[in-house]
């Protein structure tokens, strides 16, 4: 408790995300309210929530895949809202995996690795292919290096996916619904390389609805509703003494 | 004293060899229309509302009007620009834009067939736009562009026999030389005819078979 304590008065050095009174609008649509929300460095964050509720557009605010109307995200100590190159950083400095993996189709899952260190980064292309087959065998494929994206299962699709945006060394990680595309014989080999990735010390911000994951890996639980976040505790206070009534409602839909 | 002469062996050479102003003309056209096509491509998807307008309306004004009109409007253009009438660099100019356009709107097609988790990977990964174009959804965009594309110029090919209206020598106004002097338009724009078909049907039938397999690969 004290170190979040101190955290608090450090201020932002210690922080991976801040987002404060954040509103993001689609077009008439108000996706997001007021998002009041502090990441520390190697916290994390699993979100949950109806579908709809704005978690997607939560996380992907935090690199800026959509833009907000008003508030301020800062990402490791870089505010977006000033634009320009500190987007480009927290671009950088953050990897996202989305719930249709998103692989470059017409790239073998190396030139999918590679191609942003060499691309953004300026790595030579003998050290990203070693940096590549590295994490690669941490995601336990290195033998699809070779291969294209359609010649794997969608659970090693997401593995390739994770190591992708790992090969760009980022400080955050943010996932948004990484399992709900898999087949069910999958989900677990793919939480299971996520749970290492949290092993360790990663920052990560989850949007998932799976919940022993979430029980294992999180310290803190988020719930959003029509785009406001209801609800953030500890796993146990979260799941074991949940106070927010639609938040009790969508444990009973869920289990 | 007539000269009327019969169609013969050399007459029909000499429609044969103007075929390479129509492949000239044509390559010329599509090199000038795939780079302008390009750009108003990428215009018509930008994040600019002004760039999509004005790629908008280039593509309007040029879909919306004949051939024809914009030969004319070219070549009757520079004249009152001072420029010397120069049919080359008319028939090259006009057919130039025009291919921009028609390409420009194929391939904006082509580019927003590309799903945007595409785009969005690319982006999430710190690849900015240039990269992103280049690397990521140009190549995927480019596969689906082939077959509309070569369906295009033979389009193209035909169009340029307009060309001959404002007096550049090609196949066809080539033709229309031989038969005044021969008087044997049967003979002379069959030959024509035979001329542009050999060079338009081996693309039709690669188009054909490009979007064959293209629909095969999409169905896998
Ligand atoms: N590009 C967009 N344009 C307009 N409305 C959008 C857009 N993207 C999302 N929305 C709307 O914003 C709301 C929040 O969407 P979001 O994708 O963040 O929800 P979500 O919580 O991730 O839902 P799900 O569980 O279904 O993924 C939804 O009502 C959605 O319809
Ligand atoms: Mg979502």
């Amino acid at each position: 408790m004290t170190g979040i304590a101190a955290a608090d008065i450090t201020g932002s050095s210690d922080l991976a995300v801040q987002m404060e009174g954040v509103n993001k609008w689609y077009g008439a649509f108000h996706a997001l309210k007021n998002i009041e929300l502090s990441v520390r460095r190697g916290e994390r964050i699993v979100i949950c929530g109806p579908s709809g509720s704005g978690k997607s557009t939560l996380i992907r605010c935090i690199n800026q895949l959509e833009t907000i109307r008003d508030g301020r995200i800062v990402v490791d100590g870089h505010d977006l809202t000033a634009g320009g190159k500190n987007v480009d950083l927290v671009r950088q400095e953050t990897g996202m995996v989305f719930q249709q993996f998103n692989l470059f189709p017409h790239m073998t899952v190396l030139e999918n690795c590679t191609l942003a260190p060499m691309k953004v980064r300026g790595i030579a292309r003998v050290e990203a292919e070693k940096t590549a087959r590295a994490f690669l065998e941490r995601v336990r494929i290195p033998e699809q290096a070779e291969k294209y994206p359609a010649q794997l299962s969608g659970g090693q699709q997401q593995r390739v996916a994770i190591a992708r945006a790992l090969c760009m060394n980022p400080k955050i990680m943010l996932f948004d619904e990484p399992t709900s595309a898999l087949d069910p014989e999958m989900v677990k080999e793919v939480l299971d390389t996520m749970i290492d990735l949290a092993k360790e010390g990663m920052t990560m911000l989850c949007v998932t609805h799976e919940m022993g994951f979430a029980r294992q890996v999180a310290d803190r639980v988020i719930f959003m509703d029509r785009g406001e976040i209801l609800e953030m505790d500890t796993p146990d206070a979260f799941f074991g003494n949940p106070k927010n009534e639609r938040l009790k409602t969508f444990l009973g839909q869920i289990s | 004293m007539p000269l009327i002469r019969p169609f013969g062996l050399p007459e029909f050479w000499i429609i044969v060899m103007a075929a390479k102003w129509t492949v000239a003309l044509s390559a010329i056209a599509f090199a000038g229309g795939g780079l302008g096509g390009l750009l108003i491509a990428l215009g018509r998807v930008s994040d600019s509302k002004w760039l999509r307008g004005l790629a908008t309306g280039f593509i309007r004004l040029f879909q919306g009007t004949p051939l024809l009109m914009q030969l004319f409007l070219v070549f009757f253009g520079m004249n009152i620009l001072g420029l010397a009438i120069n049919p080359w660099i008319a028939a090259a100019v006009a057919l130039t834009l025009h291919a921009s356009a028609f390409l420009g709107e194929i391939w904006r097609g082509c580019i927003e067939a590309v799903p945007s988790g595409q785009r969005e990977a690319a982006t999430a990964l710190g690849l900015r736009y240039v990269n992103r174009m280049r690397y990521v959804v140009l190549p995927q965009a480019s596969r689906i562009a082939v077959a509309p594309t070569v369906g295009f110029l033979v389009q193209l090919i035909k169009g340029t026999s307009l060309a001959a209206i404002i007096g550049f020598t090609e196949l066809t106004r080539q033709g229309q030389i031989i038969n005044n002097a021969t008087f044997s338009p049967f003979m002379v724009f069959g030959t024509v005819a035979a001329v542009y078909f050999v060079l338009c049907w081996p693309l039709s039938v690669l188009a054909r078979r490009m979007e064959f397999r293209f629909s095969r690969a999409t169905e896998r």
